[in-house]
């Protein structure tokens, strides 16, 4: 089990012909995802990485049965992309594309919303269902299988501790990038819920960062109502300076809103247990689903 | 990219929303002869930031002569960095009431958001937390925009039903222009009532979206060049940069990650410089242009690169810094920490150039406090 991605979902990537698209695609198949078309305007009929492209969305999914798209077309188109993806019926649309215009994200955002399915990111790595399945730029040698869930606003620091676990012999469900921009799809409180009806998930490592109140939120929420399974908690950003934009454009300590204190005091009032490094959050994880973690106090 | 309330009130004009009568000046003399054209005026320092006022950037002056005196005294000031050196000359207004009137982007909501409020004049945020129900919100759908009977329900719960007829139109508008610019905030901060009983600009603001520049090629805003001289060299590199107060440069890629380094350099008892995130993708001249960029600050006394590849390549990063480390002849301690994807082929490229990466963040930050601490230089790489 895990959540929003498995081996049994078919994928089509979105600027599969593109360089990035096409070095990301390869290592999705790579990892065993179940790569079934490109969609690459005007390309439609051609056949890249051993899959058929499509110049549109629809015919994509009416050929092939996609139901998961992820998109990798630059950023002035990206929104467009998305809306194509949710208007042809796709269920999970993952957006990896950094610096898309906030208005456009906010119409993309609502189309979706109208459209009733599910986006991640965008300016996001994507997800992994370990052993299984990915979209995105997550690096495949670091996953392990196991019981551990991550959700993280940031791209790297997932990684971080994605590997620490799986050094540490703590395998993860799935790893879910939810993107580092003001505007997202799926936020905290949505994925935390996913990760509480997952039987397979046993305990969650929340990745936050200063901006927003987005960790609040699923505090409050979620983490605080009977969440039922072990939450560990990392904030970066606690010695960021107020009013400046730290990398993502989401990540800004405006007024007193968005402070890394704030979302920490939030999250242990909630109940999750609040880490200062990610070596303490792998040692955490380990110990909250019981599996060795020796490793981790390197 | 911000602009000045000159700027802003040109397209404020353009676009039917009402604003006092004023001129530019860059001199004491055209101030002068603003004044003589329009009467009584408040002269008023051209700065992209706020808190003008509190610093003595705006005086009010009755006679030509007056507003020569004011001109003189407040072009040339420095407001928080930036150096004052255009006022605008306005007709000073009769104010008989502040409200507030903006367009920002809400986050939690996921939608934009119109802002209107009977208390005026002061600091949006602080009348917020102050004074909760002195503020009145729209979130327009973004596709249609606000419709008039949404418009004119926000002004009746801001408590102004009385100026509806005036403050409908006043909202559309604001809105089509945040829209048009791509505004992350549009403001008029006051929004003055005037003795006459007319509504107008006294303040404006605007800042557009950099991700939307592509669309706004035309468009120039304030010149911030005078921020900091190292952030405007960044921003010339296309860096993501920020200064900070500390000594220990720091790069990485990815904002969580880089963000997580400086809380470890602080954690291991160091201040880093700056935060430099050269992002997904970034090839070999991006982290030389990076390197050089550190290199040149006289503040830093050691380097600290963090680098997780994702899509970022180990490889093409390490020739980035085999490069730069040679190029700059680098002296200061420098220290890599690299895992990820093509980490094995980057760090054999490292090791072969007598810059062995470490293999933790934590650890990586801890040697690099050290090494800047002792002031040690880096030992001459191989050639």
């Amino acid at each position: 089990m895990s959540i929003l991605l498995s081996s049994q979902s078919r994928v089509l990537v979105q600027g599969l012909t593109g360089r990035e698209g096409t070095f990301h695609a390869e290592q999705m198949k790579a990892y065993g995802t179940n790569l079934v078309a490109g969609v690459s305007p005007g390309k439609g009929g051609t056949t890249h990485l051993g899959v058929p492209i499509f110049d549109t969305v629809a015919d994509a999914k009416r050929e092939t049965g996609a139901d998961v798209s992820g998109i990798f077309v630059p950023a002035p188109f990206a929104a467009d992309a998305i809306m194509e993806a949710a208007a042809a019926g796709i269920g999970l649309i993952v957006c990896i594309t950094e610096g898309i215009p906030l208005y456009d994200m906010v119409r993309a955002r609502a189309f979706v919303e109208d459209a009733g399915v599910e986006l991640i990111g965008p300016n996001c790595p994507g997800l992994v269902t370990a052993g299984q399945a990915k979209v995105g730029i997550i690096p495949n040698h670091i996953n392990r299988e196991g019981s551990v869930g991550i959700v993280s606003r940031s791209g790297t620091l997932t990684y971080e501790v994605i590997q620490g676990l799986s050094q540490a012999g703590v395998g993860q469900t799935t790893s879910v990038g939810i993107g580092g921009d003001p505007i997202l799809g799926l936020s905290f409180s949505e994925v935390l819920r996913l990760f509480k009806e997952d039987p397979a998930t046993r305990a969650v490592v929340m990745i936050g960062e200063i901006g927003g109140s987005d960790e609040e939120a699923a505090a409050e929420a979620v983490i605080g109502r009977n969440f039922g399974k072990p939450v560990i908690g990392f904030i970066s950003g606690r010695t960021a300076p107020p009013g400046k934009r730290m990398g993502h454009a989401g990540a800004i300590i405006s007024g007193n809103t968005g402070t890394a204190s704030s979302k920490v005091q939030a999250l242990k009032r909630a109940g999750a247990e609040i880490c200062d490094t990610i070596e303490e959050v792998v040692a955490a994880a380990g110990a909250a689903v019981d599996q060795p973690s020796s490793a981790a106090h390197r | 990219m911000k602009f000045l309330e000159y700027q802003v009130k040109e397209r404020f004009r353009a676009a039917g929303i009402p604003i006092p009568d004023g001129r530019l000046a860059r001199n004491p003399d055209e101030a002068a002869l603003a004044a003589g054209a329009l009467g009584s005026v408040v002269v008023k320092a051209q700065v992209p930031i706020g808190g003008r006022g509190k610093a003595g950037g705006i005086k009010l002056a009755r006679t030509p002569v007056d507003a020569k005196r004011a001109a003189g005294e407040i072009l040339g000031m420095t407001i928080k960095g930036y150096t004052v050196r255009e006022v605008w000359c306005e007709t000073a207004q009769e104010i008989t009431r502040e409200l507030y009137l903006g367009l920002t982007l809400d986050r939690d909501a996921r939608k934009p958001v119109l802002i209107l409020s009977a208390q005026g004049g002061m600091d949006i945020e602080e009348v917020a937390q102050t004074h909760p129900d002195a503020i009145a919100k729209l979130h327009p759908d973004p596709w249609r925009g606000p419709l008039a009977f949404e418009v004119r329900d926000l002004i009746f719960r801001a408590g102004l039903g009385p100026l509806q007829a005036q403050l409908t139109p006043l909202v559309t508008k604001l809105y089509a222009l945040g829209r048009t610019y791509d505004a992350l905030t549009i403001e008029i901060n006051p929004l003055a009532l005037t003795r006459d009983g007319g509504l107008v600009a006294a303040d404006a603001k605007l800042e557009i979206d950099e991700n939307a520049l592509f669309r706004h090629k035309d468009l120039h805003g304030a010149d911030e060049s005078d921020e900091d001289p190292l952030e405007a060299e960044a921003k010339r590199r296309k860096l993501t940069y920020v200064r900070l107060e500390g000594s220990i440069g720091v790069i990485g890629n990815g904002a969580g990650l880089v963000m997580n380094t400086l809380d470890l350099v602080e954690r291991e008892g160091g201040h880093a410089a700056d935060f430099l995130d050269i992002g997904g993708g970034a090839k070999a001249d991006v982290v030389h242009s990076a390197l050089e960029l550190l290199a040149g600050d006289p503040r830093v006394k050691g380097i600290l690169i963090n680098i997780f590849g994702g899509i970022t390549r180990g490889d093409e990063v390490a020739h980035g810094i085999i490069d730069a480390t040679r190029d700059l002849n680098l002296k200061l301690p420098l220290v890599v920490r690299m895992t990820g994807t093509r980490e094995e082929e980057g760090r054999q490229l490292l090791k072969e150039a007598g810059i062995p990466p470490e293999a933790g963040a934590s650890a990586a930050a801890r040697k690099i406090v050290e090494l800047a601490a002792a002031g040690t230089s880096r030992p001459a790489a191989a050639s």
